[in-house]
C-alpha cells in the first residue's frame, strides 16, 4: 500500500463509507458482528464464531458477512453477537453458546424470526452523528428479552467504534471519520486553534487527577526544545478497571490519531504507548494498527504530504502499579526501576530523557479526534459545570450486569448501578460503590443520588480515578476490603519514601489485627493519624492516596469498624476469625447436604434429624452456609 | 578503564548459549535508549523466567551492569527468577475477582495440586501464582493458564481445567 496524500485519504474514506453502507445497513446483506475482545474470547466467542460459520455454510447462506469487532460493553453477557439483517432491526444477542449461535443462523437469519428470549438492546446511540447512515428503520424492532439492559442515558464518544468496526482494519476506522481530525489539525488548523478547541471542550485528564488537557499541552508547547515526546499512558493498573484495554482492543487507531495530533500541536516527533504486558491482545492490535498507519503514511515521515513527521512505538510495562504515576512511567520507559521523582519540574517541561513530554491517558486521547471534528463547544455542552464530556466506567463486583458503560458526566450513581447495572446480583442489599480503586473510596447508599463529576466525588471522600466502579453488597466487609487494598498498595509501593513504605505497612498491620479481632480501642485514631500523615508527606500519588479507602470507610462505616473492635464481630460475616457458624435446629431438616460438602468433616447428625457443627474443628469456609437450601445454617 | 561488562566476564560464571533469534533481538535493541525492559521481556518469553546465566549474557551484550539488570528484574512483578511450571496458572486477585471468591479458587487449586501459592508442582507440570487484574473484571473470578483466560470460574470446574492440560501433555509425550 502506497502512502496516501490528503485527497487519497478522503477518497478512500468515501469509498469505504459507500461500501459499508452497501454491505450492511442498506438492507442487502446480512452482517454478523462477533465481539472478539479478551473477555469475549475468554467467554467462548471463538466457539460461537466457528459454530456460526459452520451453520451459515450448512444453511447455504452465501452473502452473509461474519465480522470481528471489539467489546460491546456488555461483559456480563459475553459472548455477544450483533446481527444486522435486511428488513429486521439490528439485534444484539448475549451469552451466545455454540448452540445458540446455530439457532440464530437458522431462526433469525434464515427463518427471519429473532430469538426474543435472548435479545439484548443496542447499548448506546452512535455519537458520531451525520453523515453516518441511519440504522434501518424498516422491520419491527425485536422486543428486548427479559435480561436486556436499559441502555438508558449511555453516550459513546470514547467507545464510539468499539463493537462496530473491525479493529484490525484501518479502512473501517477511516470510513468512520478516522484520521479526519488529524487531517484537520494538519491542514486546516494551527496548533493554537487545536489548543483553543481543547480549552473550549473542557476536557480533563481521564487517568484520575482531572488536569485540564489543554493546559498540559500548552506547557509542553511553550517550552523551547529540539526534541519533545508524546506518551500514551496505557498502564491501566487499577485492579478492577479495564476501559483502556477495551478501547485499545476495539479502536486502536483512535489513540494513534490523537497522539499524532498531540505531536503536531506541541511540536513532538515521537510518541510512545506505555502499555501493560498483561494485555497481549491490546498489544497485538496496537502493533497491527501502527503497521497499517505507517503503510498509509498516517504515521512516519511527511504525514499526508504535510511535512510533519511523527511515529509511535510501544513500550511494555512489567507489572508495577506505581508506573501509572507519570515520573515513574517515564523511568520505566527509560529502562529503569519505576520509581517516581519529586515534581516540579513536571514532565511537560522535563520528562522522557529530560525532554518536554506530554503524557495523556488512553481515554483522554480517545476523546480528542471527536472534539476536533465536532468542536469544543459541542463537547463542552455535555456534562456538568466543571466536568465535561463522558466517562467510561468499568462497572463490576456485585452488580447484576457488569460491563463497560460510558455516560455523560453528571449522571447519578443510582442511574449507573440500578438503571444500567440492574442493581445487585442475587437480590442482596446494596452496600457501597468503590470508585478510584486503591486510590479512591467508598460511596454509601445515602449518596447514590449525587451527580458524578470530579468535584462531587472528591467532596464525598473518593476520586474519579480511572473509572473502576466496584459494587459491594451486604456480604462485603469494609475492614476486609480495606485490608485487601492496603495489601495491594503495600505490595506496589516502590519503597522510596518513608511515609508510603512505613505508613502503608503500619496501616495494613492495624487492619489485619482488626480483621482478626485483635484491634484495640485506639486503633481507629491510629488509622486516621497514619492515613493523614501519608496523604501529606508521601512523594507521589500512590502513597498520598493509599489511605483513601480506609479513611472513607471510617467516614461512612465507623460502626462496622467498631463492631470488629468492641464486639469482636464481623457484621458481614467475612472476617473468618470472627465468624461462628451454627445450625438452627428448628430449620434443619437433616438432609445431610452440608455434612457431605463440609471439607473438614465437622458436621454430624442423624438422618432427618437436626445436625450440629463441631466448632473446634470448623475451618469457617462457609460451604455449609452456601449450600443449605433451608437457611438453617447461620453465622454471627 | 574496567567496564562493567569486563568485570563480569572475569568471573567464571557459566554463560548461556543464546538461541540465534534471541541473540539477534538483543543485538537489534543494543544501543537504543530504554532497551532493558524490552529485552528482559523477550528473554522471559524464551525461557519462562530470567535465568542467571542469561542475565550475565544480557549484561555483556548490552554493556549494562549486572546489578542494574537485577535491580530491574526484582522491581517488576512480571519478571521471574525461578523457573515456572510447564503450564503457568495465574489466578486474578484484582478487586472484582477478590470480591467474587478469587481466594477460594486459589485454595482449591492448592488443594488439587498439593502445592502452595508461588510454587511449582514436583513434576514441574504446573505453577500457581496470584496476579493483579488481568482486565476481565466482567467475568470475575478469572484465572489464566499460559495466558489463556478462563472466566466465571467455579471451584468445581478447576479439576476439569487441569485435566485438559494434563491430557495435552500426555498427548505431546506420546
Amino acid at each position: 500500500m502506497a502512502k496516501l496524500n490528503v485527497e487519497q485519504l478522503r477518497k478512500r474514506r468515501a469509498e469505504w463509507r459507500r461500501e459499508s453502507e452497501a454491505r450492511g445497513d442498506a438492507a442487502k446483506r446480512t452482517r454478523i458482528l462477533v465481539g472478539l475482545g479478551t473477555c469475549g474470547i475468554a467467554a467462548g466467542a471463538r466457539a460461537a464464531w466457528d459454530a456460526m460459520a459452520d451453520e451459515l455454510a450448512k444453511a447455504g447462506v452465501k452473502d452473509a458477512e461474519l465480522r470481528r469487532t471489539g467489546c460491546m460493553g456488555l461483559c456480563y453477557s459475553e459472548p455477544t453477537v450483533e446481527v444486522q439483517t435486511p428488513g429486521l432491526a439490528p439485534t444484539i444477542y448475549g451469552d451466545v453458546t455454540p448452540d445458540l449461535a446455530r439457532r440464530i443462523v437458522r431462526e433469525h437469519i434464515v427463518g427471519r424470526q429473532p430469538l426474543t428470549e435472548h435479545v439484548y438492546a443496542r447499548p448506546a446511540p452512535d455519537s458520531l452523528a451525520p453523515p453516518r447512515p441511519a440504522r434501518p428503520a424498516a422491520g419491527a424492532a425485536a422486543a428486548p428479552g427479559p435480561a436486556a439492559p436499559a441502555a438508558s442515558g449511555q453516550l459513546r464518544i470514547v467507545l464510539r467504534n468499539c463493537g462496530i468496526i473491525d479493529p484490525e482494519n484501518i479502512d473501517e476506522y477511516i470510513a468512520r471519520d478516522g484520521y479526519a481530525a488529524l487531517e484537520k489539525a494538519l491542514f486546516q488548523m494551527t496548533p493554537e486553534q487545536v489548543v483553543e478547541e481543547l480549552r473550549k471542550s473542557g476536557l480533563r485528564g481521564r487517568g484520575g487527577a482531572g488536569f485540564p488537557t489543554w493546559r498540559k499541552w500548552t506547557f509542553t508547547r511553550d517550552v523551547k526544545a529540539d526534541v519533545k515526546y508524546v506518551i500514551c499512558n496505557a498502564d491501566e493498573g487499577d485492579p478492577g478497571a479495564y476501559m483502556d484495554r477495551s478501547t485499545l482492543e476495539g479502536d486502536p487507531h483512535s489513540i494513534l490519531e490523537a497522539m499524532a495530533i498531540a505531536g503536531r500541536t506541541v511540536g513532538a516527533g515521537q510518541g510512545y504507548v506505555y502499555i501493560r504486558a498483561e494485555y497481549p491482545l491490546a498489544i497485538q492490535r496496537l502493533e497491527t494498527a501502527i503497521a497499517q498507519a505507517r503503510a498509509y503514511g498516517l504515521l512516519g515521515r511527511d504525514i499526508l504530504g504535510s511535512g510533519f513527521d511523527f511515529d509511535v512505538e510501544l513500550r511494555l510495562g512489567a507489572g508495577a502499579f506505581v508506573c501509572g504515576e507519570e515520573t515513574a512511567l517515564i523511568a520505566s520507559i527509560e529502562g529503569q526501576r519505576g520509581m517516581p521523582i519529586p515534581r516540579p519540574p513536571f514532565p511537560a517541561v522535563r520528562g522522557l530523557w529530560r525532554k518536554p513530554t506530554v503524557i495523556n491517558n488512553v481515554e483522554t486521547l480517545a476523546n480528542i479526534p471527536v472534539i476536533l471534528l465536532r468542536g469544543g463547544e459541542w463537547f463542552g455542552g455535555i456534562g456538568t459545570a466543571t466536568s465535561k464530556g463522558t466517562k467510561v466506567f468499568a462497572l463490576t463486583g456485585k452488580t447484576a450486569r457488569s460491563g463497560l458503560v460510558e455516560v455523560p458526566m453528571g449522571m447519578t450513581l443510582r442511574q449507573i448501578v440500578y438503571d444500567i447495572g440492574g442493581g445487585i446480583m442475587g437480590g442482596r442489599a446494596f452496600k457501597a460503590v468503590q470508585t478510584g480503586g486503591p486510590s479512591g473510596g467508598v460511596i454509601p447508599a445515602a449518596h447514590l443520588d449525587t451527580p458524578i463529576d470530579y468535584e462531587s466525588l472528591q467532596s464525598l471522600g473518593s476520586i474519579m480515578g480511572s473509572g473502576g466502579m466496584i459494587v459491594m453488597d451486604e456480604d462485603d466487609c469494609m475492614v476486609d476490603v480495606n485490608r485487601f487494598y492496603l495489601e495491594f498498595t503495600v505490595d506496589e509501593s516502590c519503597g522510596k519514601c518513608a511515609p508510603c513504605r512505613i505508613g502503608g505497612r503500619s496501616l495494613y498491620n492495624l487492619l489485619a489485627k482488626i480483621a482478626r479481632g485483635q484491634g484495640t480501642g485506639d486503633a481507629l485514631d491510629q488509622l486516621r493519624e497514619i492515613g493523614h500523615a501519608m496523604q501529606k508527606a508521601s512523594l507521589c500519588g500512590l502513597g498520598q492516596s493509599a489511605p483513601n479507602p480506609v479513611l472513607s470507610a471510617l467516614r461512612y462505616f465507623p460502626d462496622e469498624y467498631r463492631a470488629h473492635i468492641a464486639d469482636r464481630r464481623c457484621p458481614a460475616g467475612k472476617c473468618k476469625d470472627l465468624v461462628v457458624y451454627y445450625i438452627l435446629p428448628e430449620k434443619c431438616v437433616g438432609c445431610g447436604l452440608c455434612a457431605r460438602r463440609c471439607p473438614a468433616s465437622c458436621i454430624a447428625g442423624e438422618k432427618r434429624q437436626p445436625h450440629t457443627i463441631d466448632r473446634a474443628r470448623c475451618i469457617k469456609c462457609g460451604e455449609c452456609y452456601d449450600v443449605c437450601k433451608f437457611e438453617a445454617v447461620s453465622r454471627t | 578503564m574496567v567496564t562493567a561488562a569486563a568485570t563480569v566476564a572475569e568471573k567464571s560464571e557459566p554463560r548461556a548459549e543464546l538461541a540465534p533469534d534471541l541473540a539477534s533481538f538483543i543485538d537489534g535493541w543494543k544501543g537504543r535508549p530504554g532497551n532493558l525492559i524490552m529485552v528482559l521481556h523477550r528473554v522471559q518469553q524464551a525461557y519462562g523466567y530470567i535465568p542467571r546465566d542469561v542475565a550475565f549474557e544480557v549484561a555483556d551484550r548490552l554493556g549494562v551492569p549486572l546489578a542494574k539488570i537485577y535491580g530491574v528484574v526484582t522491581f517488576y512483578h512480571l519478571f521471574k527468577l525461578k523457573k515456572p511450571g510447564l503450564h503457568q496458572i495465574a489466578v486474578c486477585m484484582g478487586t472484582a475477582c477478590y470480591l467474587k471468591g478469587g481466594e477460594d479458587i486459589i485454595r482449591e487449586l492448592e488443594e488439587l495440586l498439593g502445592v502452595g501459592l508461588n510454587s511449582v508442582t514436583p513434576d514441574g507440570e504446573f505453577s500457581i501464582e496470584a496476579v493483579r487484574c488481568v482486565g476481565c473484571c466482567g467475568l470475575a473470578p478469572v484465572l489464566t493458564v499460559d495466558g489463556e483466560v478462563y472466566g466465571r470460574v467455579e471451584k468445581k470446574r478447576l479439576a476439569e481445567i487441569l485435566a485438559k492440560y494434563r491430557k495435552m501433555d500426555v498427548a505431546a509425550r506420546a
